[in-house]
């Protein structure tokens, strides 16, 4: 995956100018900066929600304008949000298995009476739901409703969601936002172990630079709409542009993260 | 006639009645489960396919080829709503989309009889109402009938919600809209396929309740005899619709016989409703709906 020459703007605020990144197959992406640096308007350009006023989005071989939000889960694009959205009175089991809502075809005639496909189908996305339940450590959760579910674990469910159907490329939006510190490292597990697992090539956008360090195999720099920097983790923490914009407000950030 | 066997037959004669009432809810808990709204409109549609149904057969048109149009009108009618009704008001509160329906109730009211007329109109579905007794007690093979469709459908929506994904999907897109278009479930195709569901259901409604009361206005009053069930089984729940349907039409018949000498007769049409409002108190969300749990 590739993005090419993409500016995007709100009114004539610039909220990302001219960024090239280059993801390649199975890496873990990161992509950091501090507020307002542009890291969430790139992964919703990514996954379609904002169209760029120039430039190009390459999955596959294929280039796109606008990459088509409704078809992203057929095109093997999963994400998570900063926010979460996940189904507050359902239950684990049950959010985690509309992750697969796209890739299932059988009517609902077939589905009432179960018979050939449907009844394999749903085999299948019970039995891939459980699976991934299981990888995440969820499995004695999944009869719960979410919104009994603490934070960090809601935001396990919604990684689990998004790697249900086994997705090609996982966008995740800030997945360690507000977590505990031992909530984060299970998270920068999980999500290694998943890459690994599945070979699923990982975007994500993070506030935590230490975090980031540890899990990623290349790491792009933003700040105030640009790239700034691109390479390995111990190449970026050395850039010196990098330090006088970023790494200065890193520890005021997780100041106040830890007070809050 | 004994009391005790008296009591069974005010008793059986309440709970068919009941199902009647049942059929109307479940029109309601349908749109009510998928999309959050109380769909006022859910009576005028029932008039609409009533009257649409008996008018199309009066001009000679065979039973089966009616029932076939009138199901095509109530398709057809879903679409237009979700097209022209519900799209352009997503992400509006409830309240507006509510307000909506209120609108649809006398549009499609309007326009039934527009398009139709005003008259009384006698139905008859070639099903037996004359009462026979069963071990001591009065019932009719019409009520039985009803009963029996309630019943089924009963079972093949519960079925429908429960275990197939599609099922899932409808109460996920109820849950939680935004996380719905995120896991790229298509809410237009669902809202549209709900309402033609409750449609569906209305024409059903409309059927066994016009072949009873006559194909009239009034028929679209028959939300009313809803509501009170819908408060006491709650609002989401397809089970609740027919458990409330059947403790009103109890409640309702066995209050009239032995409460109303009381007040002089006459309670039935007004009592469910004191039922309904007493049982508020107690339990907000009915027997069997989801508890509200607001966020601070």
């Amino acid at each position: 995956m590739q993005l090419d020459g993409i500016s995007l703007a709100f009114g004539g605020v610039r909220a990302i100018t001219h960024v090239n990144l280059e993801i390649g197959r199975g890496e873990i992406r990161a992509i950091i900066g501090p507020n307002g640096a542009g890291k969430s308007s790139i992964i919703n350009v990514i996954s379609g929600i904002y169209r760029p006023e120039e430039g190009k989005v390459w999955i596959d071989g294929k280039a796109y304008n606008r990459v088509p939000s409704e078809r992203l889960a057929r095109l093997g694009i999963a994400r998570t949000f900063q926010n979460l959205a996940l189904f507050p009175g359902l239950t684990v089991l049950e959010n985690v298995a509309l992750g697969l809502s796209a890739q299932l075809r059988a009517g609902v005639v077939e589905q009432l009476l179960g018979l050939g496909l449907a009844g394999r189908e749903k085999n299948k996305a019970t039995a891939q739901s459980l699976e991934i339940l299981d990888f995440l450590g969820l499995s004695d959760l999944r009869n719960r409703s979410i919104d009994t579910l603490s934070y960090g674990f809601q935001k396990r469910v919604e990684l689990a969601r998004a790697l249900v159907g086994h997705p090609k490329i996982l966008l995740l939006d800030e997945p360690m936002a507000g977590m505990t510190a031992a909530d984060k490292q299970d998270m920068v597990r999980l999500v290694r172990a998943a890459r690994d697992e599945f070979g699923t090539t990982v975007v994500l956008i993070e506030h935590d630079l230490g975090v980031v360090m540890g899990i990623s195999d290349r790491i792009a720099v933003f700040d105030q709409g640009r790239k700034i920097a691109d390479g390995s983790p111990s190449e970026v923490r050395n850039d010196q542009s990098v330090i006088d914009a970023y790494i200065g407000v890193v520890h005021e950030d997780e100041e106040e993260v830890a007070h809050v | 006639m004994s009391d005790a066997s008296f009591f069974l037959e005010v008793l059986v004669g309440g709970l068919l009645a009941g199902v009647m009432y049942s059929l109307v809810a479940i029109g309601f808990v349908l749109v009510y489960k998928t999309s959050g709204v109380l769909n006022f409109a859910q009576g005028s549609m029932v008039l609409l396919s009533a009257l649409t149904f008996v008018s199309l057969l009066e001009r000679g048109i065979p039973f089966w080829a009616s029932l076939l149009l009138t199901l095509g009108v109530m398709v057809l009618l879903g679409i237009a709503i979700e097209r022209v009704v519900l799209r352009p008001l997503v992400n509006r509160p409830p309240i507006v989309l509510f307000m909506a329906t209120l609108g649809l109730a006398y549009i499609l009211e309007g326009g039934a009889q527009l398009v139709w007329d005003t008259e009384v109109h006698g139905l008859s579905l070639g099903i037996d109402d004359t009462p026979f007794r069963v071990a001591g007690v009065n019932v009719s093979s019409f009520d039985l009938v009803a009963a029996a469709i309630a019943g089924g459908m009963v079972l093949l929506l519960t079925a429908f919600f429960r275990f197939t994904h599609t099922g899932l999907a409808f109460r996920a897109a109820a849950d939680d809209q935004f996380a719905a278009l995120a896991v790229g479930l298509r809410l237009p195709r669902i809202w549209a396929a709900v309402w033609i569901a409750s449609g569906i259901v209305a024409l059903i409604t409309g059927l066994l309740w016009g072949a009873r009361l006559g194909v009239q206005f009034s028929l679209s009053q028959v939300v009313l005899k809803a509501l009170p069930v819908l408060m006491l089984g709650g609002f989401d729940s397809i089970t609740g619709a027919i458990v409330g349907g059947l403790l009103i039409g109890a409640f309702e018949k066995l209050s009239e016989v032995y409460v109303g000498p009381y007040f002089g007769g006459g309670i039935e049409s007004w009592f469910a409703y004191v039922i309904a409002l007493l049982f508020l108190l107690v339990r907000p969300s009915g027997l069997f709906g989801q508890k509200l749990i607001e966020r601070v």
